[in-house]
């Protein structure tokens, strides 16, 4: 018998079936992974604006008197410090102090807390969610019927700040607001996944339809482009963010990914703080490096990091960047190879390559400068 | 789809062009279009000797690596430095400008392997339907 898959779709599947995407299997998922250009859409984030259909993504609520004490419990973070309408990019971590999954947790009510989970491990992170409930508290996964977009790029905040009744050009990096028009946990965010600025939307699918349909039907939205997860990943490594799964996984420990900002090891008590305490005082094997080529083929997952034809280390993500017009990749190293300009050699089909180890990110956004009149659209609010 | 009548192809996607003392090879319109974001090319050495259907040079896109196949044996005569500088020229200009690398053949009776644009314009529809 030949075995069947059927894919799971987004509510926007259709639409980037007509915009002619390629699409990619990911996760089970029917996902574009470029509608015309990898590197046309990375620069239209970094320029102007891209458009993302990131549904795939779980989106969990944790909720009830007892909710804080559950993630402070299961996350490094301290989430009791994680203030309203306020957002927290945090680790889980299993017994081992391995990481379970990377997620960002938006306090969207006194004791609401919406949970999103990498597409991967969002049943297993429900299950655990579920299993270590402390108190009142409920955990389920809302994510059927609704979508997240991401909007990012520099045009961003004016674009939904004219299409939304809702804070937009307002809002702080990590903040949270409801849109009350598109309904109950209908919220926006300034978060993303791409280094550039830009914020990420949660609302019920019909919204997300049309807010879909108003950013990219507009001609006077010049530059503006739908982005597949080709880009998305192009974008992350040059913003030297990780990926779980291919970063980082259960046997990582947040201490050797480069995560240790947001690991609260004061706080009473947390799963995996006994691992992460040990490991503190003993030191880590292996340490997460960004590394650049002057030129040359693109880093690819696995490949070898050697110095004097000894393997110090192993790639774990790379790409080429449309920005810097270099290699770029980033992985694993023996911490005395974590050095800015410490040079390793990658081994590429029998040819070698220097690589110089830079600090992490490779690119990040100059700070917000005064759009040109050109560039800046009138739309109509959705209502 | 543009397929160039006067030249020839093979099933993995290189034209060939006969030229007075060697052929010229790139890769198809198709091929280019498939890869999309050509970012780094890999081109054999002047001299180095090449057999029929094995592996001469290396195209990477953005998302992976792909082989590009010799479409006769003999021995590599030039290399197309600019493609190797600019590899977007693979996707702007494949059948001019990003051209990869010629091979003066050693046995010029393996051309008649090869394919007129017609049967190859045939291979395309249904590799793609």
């Amino acid at each position: 018998m030949i075995p069947t898959t059927t894919l799971r779709q987004t509510a926007l599947h259709e639409r980037h079936r007509q915009l002619g995407a390629k699409m990619t299997d990911f996760h089970g998922w029917d996902m574009p992974l470029y509608y015309t250009s990898i590197l046309e859409e990375h620069r239209a984030v970094r320029q102007a604006l891209g458009l993302f259909d990131i549904s795939h993504m779980g989106q969990v609520l944790v909720k009830g008197p007892g909710a804080v004490q559950t993630l402070n419990r299961l996350m490094v973070s301290d989430i009791s410090q994680v203030g309203q309408n306020r957002a927290c990019y945090t680790l889980m971590l299993n017994e081992h102090g391995g990481i379970i999954d990377d997620l960002i947790i938006y306090r969207i009510g006194e004791t609401d807390y919406l949970v999103i989970v990498n597409c991967g491990n969002r049943t297993t992170d429900v299950e655990w969610l579920q299993a270590h409930r402390q108190g009142e508290t409920t955990v389920v996964d809302i994510s059927q019927g609704r979508s997240i977009l991401a909007v990012q790029g520099p045009l961003a905040s004016r674009v939904l700040e004219q299409l939304l009744d809702a804070k937009v050009a307002g809002l702080g990096r990590f903040e949270i607001a409801p849109i009350r028009t598109m309904g109950p946990e209908a919220c926006i965010a300034r978060t993303g996944y791409t280094g550039s600025d830009g914020f990420e939307l949660f609302l019920p699918d019909h919204h997300a339809q049309r807010l879909w349909d108003a950013i990219l039907s507009d001609g006077k939205l010049r530059g503006a482009l739908p982005v597949g997860l080709g880009a998305r990943d192009t974008l992350r490594v040059e913003a030297g963010l990780r990926l779980y799964g291919t970063d980082m996984d259960t046997a990582t420990s947040p201490f050797e990914v480069g995560l240790d900002w947001t690991v609260a090891i004061n706080k009473p008590d947390f799963i995996g703080k006994p691992v992460l305490v040990q490991q503190k005082q003993d030191g880590v094997s292996r340490k997460f490096v960004g590394f650049e080529l002057a030129q040359g083929p693109v880093p690819r997952t696995g490949s070898e990091l050697t110095v004097d034809g000894r393997r110090v280390g192993t790639v774990t993500s790379g790409t080429f960047s449309p920005i810097l017009s270099k290699p770029l990749g980033m992985g694993y190293v023996e911490p005395a190879y974590t050095k800015s300009g410490t040079i390793l050699t990658l081994t590429v089909r029998a040819q070698r390559y220097p690589a110089t180890v830079v600090r992490l990110p490779f690119w990040k956004a100059d700070k917000p400068a005064a759009l040109s009149a050109a560039a800046s659209p009138t739309l109509e609010k959705l209502s | 789809m543009q397929i160039p009548a006067e030249l020839l192809y093979t099933k993995t996607h290189e034209w060939v062009k006969r030229g007075a003392n060697d052929i010229v090879v790139g890769i198809t319109a198709h091929a280019q279009e498939e890869l999309r974001d050509v970012v780094f090319i890999e081109l054999p050495k002047i001299g180095k000797s090449v057999k029929q259907g094995e592996p001469a040079a290396v195209i990477e896109s953005v998302k992976a690596a792909f082989d590009i196949y010799a479409p006769v044996s003999g021995t590599i005569s030039r290399i197309n430095d600019a493609v190797a500088k600019s590899p977007q020229l693979v996707n702007q200009d494949c059948y001019g400008t990003g051209w990869l690398f010629a091979i003066s053949p050693s046995s010029p009776d393996e051309l008649s392997a090869l394919m007129p644009s017609g049967e190859y314009a045939k291979q395309i529809q249904v590799e793609t339907h």
